[in-house]
């Protein structure tokens, strides 16, 4: 069983019980009490079950019949633990928002119209222009909701840190992600092998990705397992997801880099580890290499690369992609100049 | 001499971009003959584009804003067809290079060239006024920094027809913005005329921290400053804080792509990562700069249309001076993807959600303002009621979005798209309006039709929501912004509806459009005879309406917050004065205007590496400040016997009227 946050429960039964349509972070201290809730959420559900109930209620309500219901939203179907956690918390710091939200904008309609003009039946008060109890009030209000939010924050943030790996029974699998113009190259260093725009991953095993560019700045999302985060050049990012549902998710860069933008996505095969295992053998029959030569090849700018599979991966690849644009290192940069600008890349207009 | 530039710069072949061109080209010349036909020219000249007074400043400001509307809005439509249309990896019509440049072309026109003019003009055509002053602290500099910004928006314009604008997005991120990948000319056009606008918003900072500090009535205390003065305040001193860092950022791309240096490229130790937190130092203060006097105008709108004072004047200032500050603890949260640390992410969050505070009870107090009122549905009243409810929403969403691992999956997502335009259209672009219909009587004397007034309401309110909650709902189907295509099916249907939205929008406009022509005919209908059309609180409404050039015959001694409200109770209001004085007053000046004119000669060439004709341009701007410098004949007295006579028949109106 895998588990990482220490504030979200996201176990399976709690998982279910979302599916099933009885709500995500209030559900979690007054309806489950009986499963397994950790400490942490005992405090902090409870703590937040106090909060004026009836408004509340009716914002989670809403909430799940306009979100949480929608298996059609991509966010709101995750399938994986990283990207089920943060459906819960947007679930939870939207309604706790909607605690104010809805009725400050109900009482924005109701007084806009008790009090119009022609209502002379209303009270008016032409000089009524301060209240130290309504200050009081408004202030403590928001202060109380950011005050929530601040330990939401504090503790999801770090909980949901993409950097920090997931503790599982199982071995994680090593990604490589290169992001180039305009595809994704994935390297697995501990199979060598590689794959263009196609993500190969078996299922209930954390992926630890590493990341960076050849070029653009890109960011690597995979809506449906979780969080995104961007891949640059000369830099090195970490990312940890898990798919815990076999199936093709779709993913794609979501920071602009150009004219090829667009067609930078690339599917997420999410596999039970026997048929993972088959594709890494498969990918080590490929008939073409990674090796420098065909690395060179693979950067130039290209749209629309079909998926492809390379063999024999050569070692240190992602690192040296890294290197190259470090400071220092003149010669491999000047080389790099040379292959990286080809001539009109980026024609004016004609593209 | 003619550096990068050729015939070849100009794209005949695109047929979009040429047809623009040809209508743009007829409109300007029908324009330009008819100002020689009806030979307005000189009054053009004389009562405009030389002119210092900030009133008329304020609506050159708002013309370029709405004029800059009607192109920016044009791409917004592009766009949404473009989405429309490109569904299943359809091409739709628009190459990605040209639709990429029309985004990043709606975010520069739509931030820089249409809300920031926006909302300079509010504050010059206001801020003298509600602090009983003549003028602003440095009228010159303040016409200086409207043709400055002028220029901006005329680069961008050009950058159509003449060579090609930035295709990055509007705040050109390196390395795509840098030379290597970006080696036409479309960056150096962002550049430079973000930097000469740049520079006129700066000026104008500074003016009017100046004005504001040191020209108020005697007796206005800051306590006593009307609130849509402490917004302008807080404002300004923002723009002197942050439009430097754009400055400097900016020069850095440039050092970059002019000189081959290396601070944001990927390569010899350049970290684009710098330029990020650069821009978004400027950048998220700037959006309190845009909504800060919007809040304002809200402010003396909701007052005086209940029929009531503001409520809780005080948290209004304290709640508005710590956005000030708040606003620049915040900027990481434009990037929490970028592989910052948990501490530093978090930190970020909580201090952007502790922005929600203040603005909270900003939202509250107009809620306790309309308690207990009598409330007139003026068409400002309906663009506050549907910016507290519509903004109440882009606030909640804008929180959402502050927290980090919420974030990580809305990041860059449409659902970003849908809560900036839910602030910026629901807050700023409400704001102008209802400021617009609030004062336009003090600038020309007579009311904005109503009628149409509110149908531009009701289709600015339908249309935002048809547009964009589609794209909420889109962020959480994981579409990401900026695709001019798309693969995936299920994701058309919302583009349409937000296309819909857009076209309902499109309405809204052309409402405005009508509005003014209405208006303009029906003005002897709607003549304010008084200066006070909307039985209204402070101190602009104790003058005539249209205002006089010297704005008061006596400078107003400031006993209360709403002192024009305190001088009808007392009926000492619109008294005839039995004395008046020689009225000290700027002169004229045409500099300015020529120094806008160099400036947009240098940045030209800038962009296209003519050399000696920006030297020219420089020459020329720097030239034209040194000999202003010198010219000692800059301002004139109003001789007594003159302000009698205009504020006789002034008060002759005013007893016609009552």
């Amino acid at each position: 069983m895998f588990q990482r946050g220490s504030w979200l429960p996201h176990t399976e039964a709690s998982t279910k019980a979302l599916k099933q349509g009885h709500g995500g972070l209030f559900s979690h201290a007054s309806l489950h009490s009986g499963r397994r809730v950790e400490r942490a959420t005992r405090e902090e559900g409870a703590a937040l079950a106090r909060l004026p109930t009836v408004a509340g209620r009716v914002a989670v309500a809403i909430l799940l019949l306009t979100l949480g219901g929608c298996d059609h939203l991509e966010l709101m179907n995750p399938k994986g633990s990283i990207g089920a956690q943060e459906k819960d918390l947007i679930l939870i710091a939207l309604g706790l928002m909607l605690l104010v939200v809805i009725p400050v904008i109900v009482l924005t309609l109701v007084f806009a119209w008790r009090y119009r003009e022609s209502n002379s039946k209303a009270t008016y008060m032409p000089k009524w222009a301060h209240s130290t109890p309504i200050e009081i009030v408004i202030w403590s209000i928001p202060c109380i909701i950011v005050a929530f939010l601040a330990v939401l924050i504090w503790e999801t943030t770090h909980s949901l840190d993409p950097y920090r790996t997931l503790e599982s029974d199982v071995a994680p699998v090593n990604v490589e992600v290169v992001a180039l113009d305009w595809k994704w190259l994935f390297i697995y260093p501990d199979y060598g092998v590689a794959a263009v725009n196609h993500l190969a991953i078996p299922v209930g095993t954390p992926i630890n990705f590493r990341l960076t560019s050849a070029s653009m700045m890109n960011s690597f999302f995979i809506p449906q397992l979780g969080s995104q985060i961007y891949a640059m050049a000369g830099m090195r990012t970490k990312l940890h997801l898990i798919a815990d549902e076999a199936g093709t998710y779709a993913g794609r860069s979501s920071a602009f880099s150009g004219p090829g933008f667009s067609d930078m996505h690339f599917d997420t095969v999410a596999v039970p580890r026997k048929q993972f295992d088959a594709w890494i053998t498969q990918a080590r029959n490929a008939p073409v290499a990674l090796d420098e030569a065909g690395y060179r090849r693979l950067e130039q700018p290209s749209i629309k690369t079909p998926a492809t599979t390379y063999a024999r991966v050569t070692p240190g690849l992602f690192d040296s992609i890294v290197d190259r644009f470090m400071a220092g290192r003149m010669p491999a940069v000047a080389l790099n100049d040379a292959i990286c600008t080809p001539q009109g890349l980026v024609s004016r207009r004609n593209y | 001499m003619l550096g990068k530039l050729s015939l070849s710069a100009v794209p005949l072949n695109e047929p979009i971009i040429t047809g623009t061109g040809i209508v743009v080209a007829i409109l300007g010349f029908t324009v330009l003959a008819l100002i020689t036909y009806y030979r307005k020219w000189g009054y053009l000249w004389s009562e405009w584009i030389t002119s210092v007074d900030h009133k008329k400043i304020g609506v050159m400001y708002f013309g370029l804003g709405l004029l800059m509307l009607l192109r920016g809005f044009a791409d917004a439509i592009m766009m949404r067809t473009q989405q429309a249309m490109a569904a299943n990896d359809a091409a739709g019509y628009l190459p990605p290079h040209h639709y990429d440049q029309i985004f990043t072309a709606h975010g520069v026109i739509m931030i820089f060239f249409v809300a920031t003019p926006f909302i300079i003009g509010l504050m010059n055509v206001v801020v003298p006024l509600q602090i009983g002053a003549r003028d602003v602290a440095y009228p010159f500099v303040n016409s200086l920094g409207f043709w400055l910004s002028a220029v901006g928006a005329a680069l961008v314009m050009v950058s159509m027809w003449v060579g090609d604008f930035a295709a990055t997005g509007w705040v050109a991120y390196p390395p795509l913005s840098e030379l290597e990948y970006s080696p036409t000319v479309g960056v150096d056009y962002f550049i430079w005329s973000l930097q000469v606008s740049g520079l006129g918003t700066t000026l104008t900072g500074i003016n009017f921290v100046v004005t504001i500090l040191r020209m108020r009535a005697p007796g206005m205390g800051f306590m006593k400053m009307p609130v849509f003065v402490w917004t302008a305040l807080i404002t300004n001193i923002l723009i002197v804080a942050i439009f430097p860092v754009l400055t400097a950022t900016l020069a850095l791309l440039a050092a970059d792509r002019y000189f081959g240096m290396h601070f944001f490229t990927n390569e010899l130790g350049g970290n684009a990562m710098m330029y990020i937190n650069l821009i978004w130092i400027w950048g998220h203060p700037e959006v309190y700069v845009l909504i800060l006097p919007c809040f304002g105008v809200f402010s003396e709108v909701i007052a005086t249309f209940s029929g009531k004072p503001l409520f809780g004047y005080k948290s209004m200032v304290y709640a508005t001076s710590s956005i000030g500050v708040l606003s620049f603890f915040v900027w990481l949260h434009h990037f929490f993807t970028m592989g910052s640390g948990a501490n530093v992410n978090a930190f970020f969050g909580i201090m952007t959600t502790i922005i929600s505070i203040p603005t909270g009870v900003k939202l509250f107090n107009w809620l306790f303002t309309m308690y207990r009122g009598r409330i007139r549905f003026h068409s400002a009243t309906l663009w506050t009621i549907g910016f507290m409810v519509t903004f109440a929403v882009g606030g909640m969403t804008g929180v959402l979005l502050a927290v980090p691992g919420a974030d990580f999956v809305l990041h860059n997502s449409l659902f970003l798209v849908a809560h900036f335009h839910n602030v910026i259209i629901g807050g700023v672009v409400y704001g102008c309006l209802a400021g617009m219909s609030f004062w336009f009587p003090k600038v020309f004397g007579f009311k904005l039709n109503e009628f149409w007034g509110k149908v531009s309401f009701w289709c600015w309110l339908v249309g935002y929501w048809l547009a964009f909650t589609p794209l909420y709902i889109l962020g959480f189907k994981g579409m990401t912004r900026r695709m001019n295509h798309y693969d995936l099916p299920d994701w058309h249907p919302y583009l349409i509806v937000a296309l819909v939205g857009a076209a309902i929008i499109g309405i809204g406009i052309i409402a405005i459009l009508i509005q003014f022509w209405v208006s303009i005919r029906d003005r002897e209908k709607n003549r304010d005879l008084t200066g006070d059309p909307w039985n209204a609180r402070s101190l602009e409404w104790s003058t005539a309406s249209p205002a006089p050039f010297y704005n008061f015959a006596h400078i107003p001694r400031i006993t209360s917050l709403e002192q024009h409200w305190e001088d009808k109770e007392l009926g000492r209001a619109w008294r005839s004065a039995s004395y008046y004085e020689d009225i000290h007053m700027p002169k004229n000046t045409a500099a300015g205007f020529v120094m806008g004119v160099f400036s947009f000669v240098l940045c030209f060439a800038l962009v296209w590496h003519m050399w000696a004709i920006a030297a020219v341009g420089l020459f020329g701007m720097v030239g034209t400040f040194i000999a202003r410098s010198y010219d000692r004949d800059t301002d004139y007295y109003v001789p007594a016997p003159e302000v009698a006579r205009i504020e006789r028949q002034r008060h002759a109106q005013i007893s016609k009227a009552v």
